[in-house]
């Protein structure tokens, strides 16, 4: 005969392995969520760790302060960071011009003007432009934006700032658009309806209503994308070049903090070199440039986001 | 008293009217600008890469020559990562997401782990690299292999899996669980044999789509000291290997001409190989889409 619910709630509450499994399975998982805290305490104790290396060998001081990044010289090698730091900045620079007018156009047209058709086929185009791998736009940067560059100003070098920044600025404008669309999209219908209603265009619309009011979302998508174009590496390597200089030249080949450790990483800088440690050094950098813009964005969109 | 300046309305209408109309455009025009940087692109890469595609190319290991490089290596490479990165990253991922999702009390723990999930989700790729390094690489001693390669990128991908789990585990249907606890299931068993199954198709969508950022990394595996030339394939996890992005970069970015189109060949199979993941991902999501 078959046992009747009660008696089989009654069974199963007899069973002590299938209690215990209901105690041990949340510990496994909170292991499991805690991993991703390790990997940033990890990140974080490895950049410190190795940087404080690397100022027991170079003045803190000099590192901060000094414009002449020469690692590989034999006998003066000089570690001061800001041509990396001038070098990086100028890639990001030509990237925010190129992507911010085009990504929150793009955002514009897509939350204001697009039909949902159109919509639906433009996203997911914007999103391949998002999935193509860095390396992939590095050899477009190289072999194609260059080139093109150089025959209409022949001042520029084969290895230049404004190339690889144009293409960082193509690689961060689906995330510009995407996240500034998100913004607008969210601000209320009634709104807009209330506008037309009065006789605005729609070009009022958005520049009146919709824009002031998606600002936060906006601000954050932009230093986001800035995050993301100094953190950029595989661009830079390729069509940037290897010059750390520290001058407002932007033609000619220069070295951002990421190309940096690529270079290193590449050649056969030994462990527990100078030049070795250097790159934890360079990269702590980058790091704190990154951290500072994420909670930046992330404090934009909290304490200025309206609320409806 | 009156509140509208007929006259003035009618004068400034025309000006208002054309810069609607002109501004409708140039949004316009600046969307499709994106669209065609993307089309250039593939463009360029397909006319310069598809001389260079043959079973050979596929067949063939690196070489000094243009003409007889192959790619075998860092595709079977990167294959091979793959085996490492998904089930790391997926137990990993889907684990944390659940926790999340389903035990965490609202503590201040469970808030900062929040936190640190969107925070690492910030961190450059070229900086998961110094940690593969110096953990995975020289303290775990495990060397350039494709076991310390694949926990690396395992990590970077990580905050996107646990995300898109999460996403996926919060749009179970509230009735389901209730159903099953009403059954007198446990909290473990629903979550196994109800919340999991429902929720897989968001997870695999999501894991699919973190594992395709992965195969396209590159600096990650510089910095780790993956090699290039590489002559055999890895026999096992353990073995020094070399991964298709990194095949790429070592052939752009060397000077003769002949290597570009090279590159833009296996570019081409990057991509294709991606095109493939990015198709299961959206199959899986547009067959499995609003089921409850």
């Amino acid at each position: 005969m078959r046992p009747s619910v009660q008696e089989m709630i009654a069974q199963s509450k007899g069973k002590k392995n299938k209690k215990a499994l209901e105690k041990i399975i949340p510990v496994i998982l909170f292991l499991i969520a805690s991993v991703s805290v390790l990997t940033s305490i990890g990140i974080v104790l490895t950049l410190i760790f190795e940087t404080i290396t690397f100022f027991t060998r170079v003045p803190f001081f000099d590192f901060i302060t000094g414009t002449t990044w020469l690692p590989f010289s034999n006998n003066e090698a000089q570690f001061g960071i800001w041509p990396l730091i001038i070098g990086t900045l100028k890639v990001t620079m030509v990237a925010i011009i190129v992507a911010v007018p085009i990504g929150i156009s793009a955002a514009i047209y897509l939350s204001e003007y697009a039909s949902e058709n159109v919509r639906r086929v433009i996203k997911p185009i914007l999103e391949i432009l998002a999935g193509v791998p860095t390396i992939v736009y590095g050899f477009f940067a190289l072999t194609f934006v260059t080139p093109v560059l150089q025959a209409v100003f022949p001042e520029i070098k084969i290895f230049n700032a404004i190339s690889p920044g144009i293409v960082v600025g193509i690689m961060i404008i689906p995330m510009i658009a995407s996240l500034s669309e998100d913004a607008m999209s969210s601000v209320p219908k009634s709104i807009r309806e209330g506008a037309l209603a009065m006789g605005s265009t729609k070009f009022e619309v958005a520049w009146k209503i919709t824009i002031p009011a998606a600002l936060s979302g906006i601000v954050a998508s932009i230093v986001l994308a800035v995050s993301r174009a100094i953190g950029e590496t595989m661009i830079v390597s390729l069509a940037a070049g290897s010059t750390p200089r520290f001058d407002g030249d932007f033609t000619g080949s220069i070295q951002t903090m990421t190309a940096y450790i690529v270079q290193v990483s590449k050649g056969d800088a030994g462990y527990g070199t100078t030049i070795y440690y250097s790159i934890y050094a360079v990269g702590f950098t980058l790091f704190l440039f990154t951290m500072a813009m994420n909670i930046l964005a992330g404090y934009v969109s909290k304490r200025f986001r309206e609320e409806y | 008293m009156r509140y509208i300046e007929q006259q003035t309305v009618v004068k400034r209408m025309n000006g208002r009217l054309i810069a609607n109309a002109i501004f409708k455009y140039i949004f316009l025009a600046a969307t499709l600008l994106a669209l065609l940087a993307l089309v250039i692109l593939l463009f360029r890469i397909v006319s310069q890469g598809a001389g260079n595609l043959s079973i050979d190319f596929l067949t063939n290991f690196a070489s000094r020559f243009p003409d007889q490089a192959g790619i075998k290596a860092a595709l079977i490479g990167s294959l091979w990562l793959m085996m490492v990165v998904a089930p790391t990253s997926i137990i990993l991922g889907v684990g944390s997401a659940i926790y999340l999702e389903e035990y965490a009390k609202q503590n201040r723990i469970t808030s900062f782990i929040r936190m640190n999930i969107s925070n690492l989700a910030g961190v450059p790729s070229v900086v998961f690299g110094l940690l593969g390094l110096t953990i995975f690489v020289r303290a775990m001693a495990l060397g350039n292999s494709i076991l310390a390669a694949g926990f690396t990128m395992s990590l970077l991908i990580l905050p996107v899996i646990i995300v898109a789990s999460q996403e996926a585990i919060r749009a179970v249907p509230g009735e389901l669980r209730d159903a099953s606890y009403g059954m007198g299931a446990t909290k473990w068993q629903t979550i196994l044999k109800i919340i999991l199954p429902a929720a897989i198709p968001g997870i695999l969508t999501g894991s699919i789509l973190a594992l395709s950022r992965a195969i396209g990394e590159t600096a990650p595996l510089i910095v780790i000291g993956v090699p290039v030339i590489i002559q055999f394939l890895p026999a096992g996890v353990m073995d020094t290997f070399t991964a298709l992005p990194m095949q790429i970069y070592d052939w752009s970015s060397r000077p003769q001409q002949e290597f570009q189109a090279v590159a833009a060949a296996g570019i081409i199979v990057l991509m294709a190989v991606l095109l493939f993941m990015n198709s299961i991902a959206v199959i899986i999501r547009n067959k499995f889409d609003k089921r409850y």
